[in-house]
């Protein structure tokens, strides 16, 4: 018996060990997690969110965030079927420019994001001009959630369209669809998934962004910001069951949106 | 019909040039060449996929060099199906149909007759994964002729089949073209696609055409070295298969007859590698083998290897190793004897 257990184990030792592995690194994401939801009892939670300015602050993340998304979807699925489909000097120059936002500190994105659609700057007179103001307002904070969280969508997006075989474009195009039908008809449907995919993480990327919002439009507050308000100015347990309340809902959305996109996909 | 002028195509990494041919209304031309020799290239061109540098394609006497593809007309099956997947297989032969400004009615009218042309009707619901090659291909075929295109455009179209489906789809497209007159302009890699299908062949080589003609012409009067070796890895015979008594299969020809294997019966081509030939001085008997006896009429020497063409009065030819073409000390006008067996030969 002790024998058979040993060579089942002699046998599996890269498996377990790596599997050992995993595991730490699998507890050390859920258990933060899980403390911050159970350190609040239910009928706390059930205050929060009865709290007016903890909801308004959760609802204008949402829907910043998913205007984020909007925007970037509009303006970032046709560059990433552009790169997809082109071969062009400076190209990889391109792809690495618009993974910058990743890389650079969110705090300098939202500096740099000041100082161009603020009013000292050509961009940001134009804009006030029309009526349309970035600091402390929130087409603000749609910009830097946009600025902070697209590289997601573009990346998932182009590798989407890079796995939709050309030709099935050619023989849209031998069968009397116009370019434009080709791609809302073939290329679209067939990298849907991967463009829902990359829209699922910009979205949630902009809900969980912080130091760039802050600089830019750190009012009217995102949740987020009013978590740090409140870990400021009261203290840890007044933050606590904001902050809980925002990673359940952060995480349900987001299981609920994985679920649909991955649907009848095999793991 | 279709001409092409003095077509140009440089891609960067491949270039295709001065191509000139003319196919003829219901014609069904085979454009013949190895794995790289630019088929694709030239089919996506005359597609309008590709954008030419020079020369002109004409479609009917009306120039369509600069056109869109999806203005020309014309329908394109690739070698390996290329169906639309996210869409069911009736909805892949609509897809063309429902381009045209036409009524619903019509439409579906055409779907359901193509289906049944194709003998896919029970797959019409079926999406495209579900499918074997075979099915795969004739949805493909349907889908191109949806849009009753002017010219059928196929490249390798059995060229993914495994053996068994391939003679189907080939008969299928025999009788597409026959049925529908439909121009076709087939690409292949097969000598034998190419003899069995064709009409005419253009053998195309390095991104140039070498020579254009019936099979007869290209396979009896190559007209250049490219064109010979690559006619040369077959022998092929066009003649009649009968009944032998006792299970057998006896393929005549002009007076020669040897024993083949196969269920076919009556006209045919055979086809037989110039390796699979024994030579010999004297007879090798032996009963699944064929022996016939001949002279050499030529002697092609390609350094480790030649070719000798034995006239039986039918032309073998044969491919002998220099060392036993040394060893047996041959020379042109010698009477030999060529067997090879009953099975090395493809009828087709």
């Amino acid at each position: 018996m002790i024998r058979n257990i040993l060579r089942w184990t002699a046998q599996r030792r890269l498996t377990l060990t790596f599997l050992l592995l995993g595991m730490v690194l699998l507890l050390f994401i859920v258990v933060p997690l899980a403390k911050v939801i159970f350190s609040s009892s239910p009928s706390t939670l059930w205050d929060t969110l009865l709290d007016g300015e903890v909801r308004s602050a959760i609802w204008l993340s949402l829907y910043s965030a998913l205007i984020a998304t909007v925007v970037g979807l509009v303006l970032g699925v046709p560059l990433a079927y552009f790169l997809a489909r082109h071969r062009f000097p400076g190209k990889r120059f391109i792809e690495a420019l618009i993974d910058v936002p990743i890389v650079v500190p969110h705090i300098a994105a939202g500096i740099a994001l000041l100082f161009v659609f603020g009013q000292n700057f050509f961009m940001g007179r134009a804009f006030h001009a029309v009526g349309i103001d970035f600091v402390y307002s929130v087409p603000g904070i749609i910009i830097a959630m946009l600025f902070v969280s697209v590289p997601f969508l573009i990346d998932s997006a182009k590798q989407g369209f890079e796995k939709v075989d050309e030709r099935l474009e050619k023989v849209a195009r031998t069968l009397g669809a116009s370019p434009w039908q080709t791609f809302f008809r073939v290329s679209l449907p067939l990298a849907k998934r991967s463009i829902f995919g990359g829209s699922v993480m910009m979205w949630a990327r902009g809900i969980s962004e912080f130091g760039a919002v802050l600089v830019l439009a750190s009012y009217p507050k995102i949740a987020p910001i009013l978590v740090y308000d409140r870990l400021e100015e009261y203290g840890l347990d007044f933050a606590l069951p904001v902050a809980a309340l925002l990673v359940i809902i952060c995480i349900v959305i987001f299981i609920v949106l994985r679920t649909i996109a991955y649907r009848g996909e095999k793991a | 019909m279709i001409e092409i002028k003095n077509l140009s195509v440089d891609l960067g990494d491949f270039l295709l040039e001065e191509v000139n041919l003319t196919v003829e209304k219901g014609e069904y031309f085979i454009i013949l060449g190895p794995t790289g020799a630019g088929k694709t290239v030239l089919l996506e061109s005359i597609a309008g996929l590709h954008p030419i540098k020079s020369g002109e394609i004409w479609l009917d006497g009306s120039e369509v060099s600069r056109l869109e593809p999806e203005k020309r007309g014309l329908g394109f099956v690739y070698q390996d199906y290329v169906l639309f997947p996210h869409l069911s297989v009736k909805d892949n032969l609509l897809f063309g149909l429902k381009r045209r400004k036409q009524p619903k009615e019509d439409r579906q009218r055409v779907m359901e007759w193509l289906a049944e042309l194709l003998g896919i009707t029970h797959l019409l619901e079926r999406s495209p994964d579900t499918l074997s090659g075979g099915e795969r291909q004739k949805v493909a075929l349907a889908r191109a002729l949806s849009i009753s295109p002017q010219v059928l455009l196929l490249d390798e179209p059995l060229s993914a089949l495994d053996p068994q489906t391939r003679e189907g789809v080939q008969q299928e497209l025999k009788q597409i073209h026959q049925r529908l007159e439909q121009t076709i302009i087939h690409v292949t890699h097969d000598f034998e696609e190419a003899i069995a299908l064709g009409d005419r062949i253009a053998v195309l080589g390095e991104g140039r055409i070498l020579q254009i003609g019936t099979p007869d012409d290209i396979f009896h009067h190559p007209n250049s070295e490219f064109v010979a070796r690559f006619a040369m890895t077959r022998n092929i015979f066009a003649g009649e298969v009968r009944d032998g008594g006792g299970g057998q299969a006896i393929f005549a020809i002009e007076g020669t007859e040897f024993e083949v294997v196969t269920e076919l019966r009556g006209k045919v081509h055979a086809s037989l590698r110039p390796e699979d030939i024994l030579i010999s001085k004297e007879p090798l008997v032996s009963s699944a083998r064929n022996c016939l006896s001949g002279t050499i009429s030529h002697i092609a020497d390609r350094g480790a290897t030649l070719y000798l063409t034995v006239s039986t009065p039918l032309d073998f030819v044969c491919l002998v190793t220099h060392r036993s073409f040394d060893e047996m000390v041959l020379e042109e006008g010698d009477q030999v004897y060529v067997t090879f067996k009953a099975s090395a030969i493809h009828i087709f």
